[in-house]
């Protein structure tokens, strides 16, 4: 067991701090920027580097960088302590891209790839269906090719950005007459046409993240498609394989906990520091077993990746280990609050509360990481299936589900 | 970076598991837990044979000069096995020897614990769950007089190595006619407890016992965390295979997703535990800022997550896992022990927590 990277990797951490101490915050005149535009040129500075965008070619604007798992590591570590911006989140840049990389054709790279990683184009994801949800491959939205479009009908439901997106990638039903998983094409489109109706959904929390997309004739050029006719269900599942999908999981969780800790050490009980109360700081302790699990099981998986052996089940468990914290400490959190969890996040005034209202953000924002990208039933049904060989259950469905992959 | 086991390491995790499925399978769990004997000596000359007793001594005094994780790697080869026996104290004892004892009490007393020959045990526990060192009440001398719970394995045993008021720690032989050994009923028959009355026994202290007391605590809880991983594993493995066999309505239960999500939730306990103990393990030599916080994290979480994981395998088994005759309970009983002994999780939390400082 050695937790060390090596000298030649402590060299590289230590070049990355140089950069970042030359680097980040932003100074002088630059300093007076919107934090949009600081963010923006940072990261530009830091892909000329060689720190972001490392396996998306310099002719598309990454740094084109050999993959590595140990120096994204150290580069997560170093930006995360320096608290300074990581590549830009969100489905352009952590699905489509990687998408296009591996299925797209040179010229559906040139014309997207760049500004989505400079972050001018937004997209947002066409998937999930009214009745098509954890069963996403039942999806009837429909593309019919006329002369060079293509002329879609139908509708998806829980699509983000839908405001600020110019574009969509969407799964769409091209081939009726084919199998469930092989009659669906990746399509790219733009959102702002004649034949789409963008109707936002009040979600829980009371904002609209989410909308309803409705297809009327939406229209979309031939050669947007990607990968082949039929493709789009393989398409959509093969963008696991790059390095920064591979941890994060132990991170994330870490994170979150920080936060409830200095929440803890914030709030005061009769007096004192709820952290000080033993009652709190042995739920706390509890919740650090199951943190430092996730950490170390991020770990193992790391070491195994870089040594090609496999990780057996854990990779299963990553993302249902997540939601499960997340709740654990949104559930803390709650009594951690008291009665200012009465309050409605951001809606009141700052001065006039605690400004620990805001937790229930993540309150409530951790039920939805329970259901979003695969419910947490669902996950459970992929870990007794895949990783305990459990037989699958009989359903009416399951003839024709064999021949696919979930 | 590599947060693995060694290949020796594997090596002794697969010859162990190979050792204990012909010399002390699930078959003979069960009788020694029905006679309750709990010591097989021929098994126990076995494992001596495979030097796991002094896996961790140094090697002038007989042992392998190995490290905690591979001593945990036997560890949780037992947990996952079930295997009876006195081998947690006995390879405590060892250590608090090696650590706290003069030059005259490791020769004397190490060849013959890392070779089996002669077994030590422990006798911490006092009154109201006073494991600890801090803890401990029975006044050090040269002769000493008191009792001491949950002393494992005490019957034959030559050696007792004794806590005593302040921290720190004595040896006392078995032989002393000072010492009185009550067994107690006990739910684990695979590690017999006695109530040991000490009067005017005579107590060999070790010089360093205040600095190897706590030590020896910490390695333990690696152990027991240790073990309830490879535990709550097996308790997994036995749900899972049962489910895969047992047939109701015309199939397999294991098709059924309310029974898949218990399991998924039982892997989810248990699998990404283990690397707790590893690092705490690991720690325990290399990393001696963080022993203590991790070693006590690691055993609440881990044998709390062992009973979680252990009841979930008598549900999923249903009628058949309330039985006597259903292997499951020597797992749900060895998780009560975990748990329990040396202290329980609540605990070791407080214990954790007290010594975080949470503004970092």
């Amino acid at each position: 067991m050695d937790f060390s990277f090596g000298s030649e990797y402590e060299a590289f951490r230590e070049t990355v701090r140089v950069f970042l101490g030359e680097n980040w915050p932003l100074r002088g005149e630059e300093a007076d920027l919107s934090e949009s535009e600081r963010a923006r040129r940072f990261r530009r500075r830091a892909t000329e580097a060689g720190y972001l965008y490392r396996n998306i070619p310099r002719r598309f604007g990454g740094s084109e960088q050999p993959p590595d798992l140990l120096e994204a590591q150290i580069l997560r570590e170093e930006f995360g302590r320096a608290r300074a911006p990581m590549e830009l989140t969100g489905q352009g840049p952590q699905m489509v891209v990687p998408t296009l990389l591996e299925w797209g054709t040179e010229w559906q790279q040139e014309r997207f790839i760049p500004k989505t990683v400079e972050g001018d184009y937004v997209w947002c994801q066409g998937y999930s269906e009214p009745g098509a949800g954890s069963d996403l491959a039942s999806l009837q939205t429909r593309g019919e090719r006329v002369g060079d479009e293509w002329v879609i009908h139908g509708q998806k439901i829980w699509t983000t950005h839908w405001n600020r997106a110019q574009y969509m990638f969407a799964l769409v039903r091209t081939e009726p007459d084919a199998s469930k998983h092989e009659g669906i094409s990746y399509l790219l489109l733009e959102m702002d046409q004649p034949g789409i109706d963008v109707r936002p959904l009040k979600q829980i929390t009371g904002a609209s993240e989410f909308a309803e997309v409705f297809f009327d004739g939406a229209r979309t050029p031939a050669d947007w498609i990607v990968g082949e006719r039929g493709q789009g269900w393989r398409v959509s599942r093969s963008l696991l394989k790059h390095e920064r999908n591979m941890l994060g999981s132990g991170a994330r969780a870490q994170g979150l906990f920080r936060s409830l800790i200095r929440l803890a050490t914030r709030v005061e009980r009769q007096g004192h520091k709820a952290v000080d109360d033993p009652m709190v700081a042995e739920k706390l302790v509890e919740l650090m077993g199951y943190v430092r699990s996730q950490q170390y099981s991020s770990y193992i998986q790391l070491t195994r990746e870089l040594q090609g052996g496999e990780s057996g089940l854990l990779p299963l468990l990553n993302k249902i280990g997540n939601s499960n914290i997340a709740q654990q400490i949104s559930s803390i959190a709650l009594s951690l609050l008291g009665s200012d969890s009465l309050l409605a996040p951001g809606a009141n005034p700052r001065g006039t509360t605690s400004g620990n209202e805001k937790w229930m953000n993540q309150f409530m924002g951790s039920l939805g990481e329970s259901i979003a990208g695969g419910t947490s039933n669902i996950q459970r049904n992929i870990i007794a299936e895949r990783g305990l060989g459990l037989p699958r259950q009989e359903s009416p469905a399951s003839k024709d589900e064999a021949g696919g992959e979930r | 970076m590599n947060f693995d086991l060694s290949e020796e390491q594997r090596l002794l995790e697969s010859s162990l598991d190979r050792f204990l499925a012909e010399r002390c399978p699930v078959a003979r769990v069960r009788e020694l837990f029905d006679s309750g004997e709990g010591l097989d000596e021929t098994l126990w000359r076995g494992l001596s044979e495979l030097g796991v007793m002094g896996l961790h001594l140094p090697e002038e005094y007989g042992g392998s000069g190995l490290e905690l994780l591979d001593l945990a790697v036997v560890a949780e080869a037992f947990g996952r096995h079930a295997t009876p026996g006195p081998f947690l104290e006995h390879v405590l004892g060892g250590l608090a020897i090696a650590l706290g004892g003069s030059e005259e009490q490791r020769s004397r007393w190490l060849p013959g614990l890392a070779s089996g020959e002669l077994r030590v045990s422990l006798a911490l526990a006092e009154g109201e769950d006073r494991w600890q060192p801090e803890q401990w009440q029975l006044p050090g001398g040269a002769r000493v007089s008191g009792v001491k719970e949950h002393v494992p394995h005490a019957s034959g045993a030559d050696l007792f190595v004794v806590g005593l008021h302040g921290g720190t720690l004595g040896l006392v032989e078995g032989s002393d006619p000072g010492l009185r050994g009550e067994p107690l009923e006990i739910l684990d028959r695979s590690r017999p407890l006695s109530r040991l009355h000490l009067d005017g026994a005579g107590c060999d202290l070790l010089p360093r016992g205040a600095e190897a007391a706590p030590r020896m605590r910490d390695a333990g809880l690696v152990l027991l965390a240790a073990d309830a991983c490879g535990g709550g594993i097996a308790c997994l493995d036995l749900a899972v295979a049962y489910a895969g066999t047992r047939e109701q309505f015309g199939v397999k239960i294991g098709s059924f997703q309310a029974l898949k999500h218990q399991l998924a939730d039982m892997a989810i306990h248990i699998h990404p535990a283990r690397g707790l103990f590893w690092f705490a393990a690991h720690a325990f030599e290399h990393v001696p800022e963080e022993s203590a916080v991790s070693a006590a994290l690691a055993k609440a979480h881990l044998t709390d997550r062992f009973l979680d994981v252990a009841r979930a395998s008598v549900e999923a088994h249903g009628g058949i896992g309330y039985t006597w005759e259903c292997d499951v309970q020597f797992w749900l009983k060895r998780a009560v022990f975990d748990r329990a002994f040396l202290g329980d999780p609540s605990c070791h939390r407080r214990r954790v927590a007290e010594q975080m400082d949470w503004s970092e």
